[in-house]
């Protein structure tokens, strides 16, 4: 059966077809519509972990007591997930184990442009990276083979180009592994104690070269003989940017990018009169061609910066560009808090503090755009607390008193928690502001140990964020409404003045919530014309649903578009001519 | 079938439907037997951002990104935002374009005027455009959301597609209660001159 699918859906697939019993992840773009698919096959234990780190132990215990198990996360959380990784590359699988990281060139929406297949080389386990989607089906199931082949887990690197995109695939069927998951102790290969690890790392360095060798007779490693003048090593989605700008080219298309299949590329080498790789991001396959002694181009023409292009292709290899249409300077349209999201007010309130703000990785680290301007810092998840306590363990006592960490209820619980317990315990004395709206919502509302609801649907704890602020040994935790100013105002300017940690934590939810019930919308508001002096006072808190418009009136007038708005009140907050109000 | 591979570029601002639009096509393009590659960036389309979406259906298709200077149709739901991506049209492309303009945030607070006259320079630079008054259609097809199905309606007009494979899509697409209006919206995009 042929459908269209994305990277994303068909890796679900994929991982259904092998067989695969728990599937694991922290969501985050673009991987985290795989868990979002996998969810739908009942035959998979699909749960959103804490972070990732957590993801990939929970894949390891399936893993170790004989289940398949899929691991999936964006680049940066291979960062958080690193320490298991590179222990249970020691260890190896009894299930087959397949960690997804997907990458992001060109930063469409994370904070770094990390290369994940650096990882593959440091951590010292297979890589494989597929092209299209019919390859993210193929390739996934592929890597169950070789990891319980050559007892290893093994990483499947996908970008937002390849997660993001789709195309026609052909499904297959679900492949019902015989085997059961059940209790196996073998201490010599699970437990990593020096005297056991020494022997498992001469294991590691013998799987790495009998890979190398057996990569030169994968069928996903192939060479398509073109034109001889020219020869490009590529994988991913850089292969399909060369075919399209380069098709005459001769290609050696790489289905697993670590190890190399050196043999194999000393042949493709030797076929051709000269020699590229073309690869996104950094010089990963060109340095470890290089250092076998094959003259090879590539960073020289195509950048380490950004995303390839098939435009960006032709111009490395010096092919004139297509005619464009130019167009004037045009004002830009980043994204925006939603009308209506309960962050804008507290963003509003910090603001008018002046407070430095510590910030963090969400919907709210749009409190950095203009007109709310109010976040200061911004480096990985969970980091606003610790660098928070950096920050006042070095500021003069009045200056410490501006310093404010805000942190999403997803991030806190995923990273912020430490942060916290070490503020407390080592006497940071600044103001955590914890943003519970219920949900993950950047990454498109996932459920999470605060929501009260599993990936699954199933009703679940909720974590009660103020309780368990108290036990971490914060004396000072109250709780706000974030759509009411003056409680903003009063409560933040307090806890700031305070020379010891405290806790604020807001308790609206995000308006894009899905389950009934949680977010309610207020009537819409309504300018009224003749009240409206055109001060713009409401303009500042950069609500979509309120716009500007200059030829009404005198000076302009603000209009607020019914449809968009979401009845918060906080404009009408802000307005000293009573001005706004309940539409009619 | 030739070789020729058929690029369309969708662009908007988030929340408008454009990637729905853009699954539409592509799966009338593999209904009609193409091949079909279709690429964009979600995340912070929710929020209001500027939002492209890429689909290729050829014979066979390599990467999923319609190439700087080769799209043959930009398939526009917001003015602003189609006079941005022009340049990803070809020399002599065709522009089928919503006749509405969405203020950006800067704009929204009175720091900037939104361009004047964008129909204008889009049709100056693409004399092939087709501006569509989608809002008024859809409504008179019985549902303001529905501008997106007009909008489709003339972009279809454009290709080369049997009309079957698009209500075969828009059936398997479009959920039942929203279908007859979407249907209506459909042919009254379609029968735009």
């Amino acid at each position: 059966m042929k459908e269209i699918l994305s990277g994303n859906e068909a890796i679900a697939r994929g991982a259904y077809e092998a067989g695969v019993k728990v599937a694991c992840a922290y969501p985050g773009t673009p991987s985290t519509e795989i868990l979002e698919n996998t969810v739908r096959y009942r035959e998979i234990d699909s749960s959103w972990a804490t972070n990732e780190k957590v993801a990939l132990e929970v894949g390891i215990g399936a893993s170790f007591v004989g289940a398949r198990a899929l691991v999936t996360m964006k680049h940066v959380g291979v960062n958080v997930a690193a320490d298991p990784l590179f222990t249970l590359s020691y260890t190896g699988v009894n299930g087959g184990l397949v960690l997804v990281c997907a990458d992001d060139p060109e930063l469409h929406s994370s904070q770094n442009e990390q290369d994940s297949r650096n990882y593959a080389k440091f951590a010292k386990v297979p890589m494989l990276e597929p092209g299209d989607s019919q390859e993210c089906l193929e390739f996934t199931k592929l890597a169950y083979e070789i990891s319980e082949k050559y007892d290893t887990p093994v990483l499947l690197r996908t970008t937002t180009r390849i997660s993001h995109s789709k195309s026609v695939v052909n499904l297959g069927e679900r492949t019902d592994l015989v085997r059961e998951a059940k209790i196996e102790k073998n201490a010599a290969k699970f437990v990593m104690l020096p005297g056991n690890a020494r022997v498992r790392h001469v294991v590691v360095e013998d799987r790495t070269v009998q890979l190398s060798k057996d990569g030169c007779s994968m069928p996903i490693n192939r060479v398509e003989m073109r034109d001889a003048k020219v020869g490009v090593i590529t994988a991913g989605i850089a292969y399909q940017h060369v075919r399209e700008a380069l098709p005459e080219a001769s290609v050696l298309k790489l289905g697993m990018v670590h190890p190399l299949p050196f043999d194999l590329i000393r042949e493709f080498a030797a076929k051709v009169e000269k020699l590229y790789v073309v690869e996104e991001l950094d010089p990963f396959i060109e340095e470890q061609v290089k250092a076998i002694g094959i003259p090879v181009i590539g960073k020289e023409i195509i950048s380490i910066c950004g995303e390839l292009t098939p435009g960006r292709v032709r111009k490395a290899f010096g092919l004139p560009e297509n005619a464009q249409a130019t167009v004037g300077k045009l004002p830009g349209r980043p994204p925006n808090m939603c009308p209506g999201c309960p962050h804008r007010g507290v963003f509003y309130t910090l603001n008018q503090l002046k407070a430095y703000v510590s910030g963090d990785i969400g919907c709210y680290t749009l409190g950095f755009m203009p007109p709310l301007s109010a976040m200061d810092t911004c480096v990985c998840m969970g980091a606003s607390i610790g660098m928070a306590t950096g920050a006042v363990k070095v500021l003069s006592p009045e200056e410490r008193k501006k310093v404010v960490a805000v942190i999403g209820d997803s991030t806190f619980l995923h990273t912020g928690i430490n942060g916290l317990m070490d503020m407390v315990y080592n006497k940071g004395a600044a103001t955590v502001i914890i943003l519970d709206n219920r949900i993950t919502a950047m990454t498109g509302r996932q459920e999470n140990p605060g929501s009260g609801h599993t990936l699954m649907d199933d009703p679940t704890n909720a974590v009660d964020f103020e309780l368990l602020c108290k036990a971490i040994g914060v004396k000072n935790v109250r709780t706000i409404n974030p759509l009411d100013l003056d409680e903003c105002k009063k409560v933040i300017s307090e806890e700031m003045e305070r020379p010891e940690t405290s806790v604020i934590i807001t308790d609206k939810p995000c308006v894009l919530i899905k389950r009934e019930g949680i977010f309610k919308a207020g009537a819409p508001l309504q300018v009224v014309d003749e009240s409206c002096t055109g001060c713009r006072a409401c303009l500042k808190i950069g609500c979509p649903a309120i716009e500007w418009v200059p030829a009404s009136g005198k000076k302009g007038k603000a209009h607020i578009d019914p449809l968009l708005c979401n009845g918060c009140d906080v404009c009408s907050q802000l307005c000293k001519f009573s001005a706004i109000q309940e539409a009619k | 079938m030739s070789d020729k591979v058929t690029n369309i570029v969708l662009v908007g601002v988030g929340g408008q439907g454009i990637l729905l639009a853009a699954e539409i096509l592509s799966e009338t393009f593999m209904l009609a037997g193409f091949d079909v590659k279709k690429s964009e960036i979600h995340g912070m389309s929710q929020r209001g951002g500027s939002v492209v979406s890429h689909v290729r259906y050829g014979k066979e298709v390599f990467s999923p990104m319609v190439p700087e200077g080769e799209g043959d149709i930009l398939f526009g739901f917001e003015l602003m935002e189609s006079y941005r991506y022009l340049s990803l049209l070809k020399p002599g492309g065709t522009v089928v374009v919503n006749d509405l303009c969405i203020a950006p945030p800067s704009v929204l607070v009175g720091q900037e005027a939104y361009p004047a006259d964008m129909a204008l320079k889009i049709q100056e630079l693409c004399p092939d455009c087709l501006l569509v008054d989608g809002q008024n259609l859809a409504i008179e097809a019985g549902n303001a959301r529905a501008a997106n199905t007009v909008l489709l309606g003339a972009v279809s007009k454009r290709l080369d597609i049997e009309e079957k494979y698009w209500i075969e899509a828009i059936e398997k697409m479009v959920p039942k209660k929203a279908l007859e209006v979407n249907l209506k919206a459909f042919q009254m995009g379609r029968g735009l001159k």
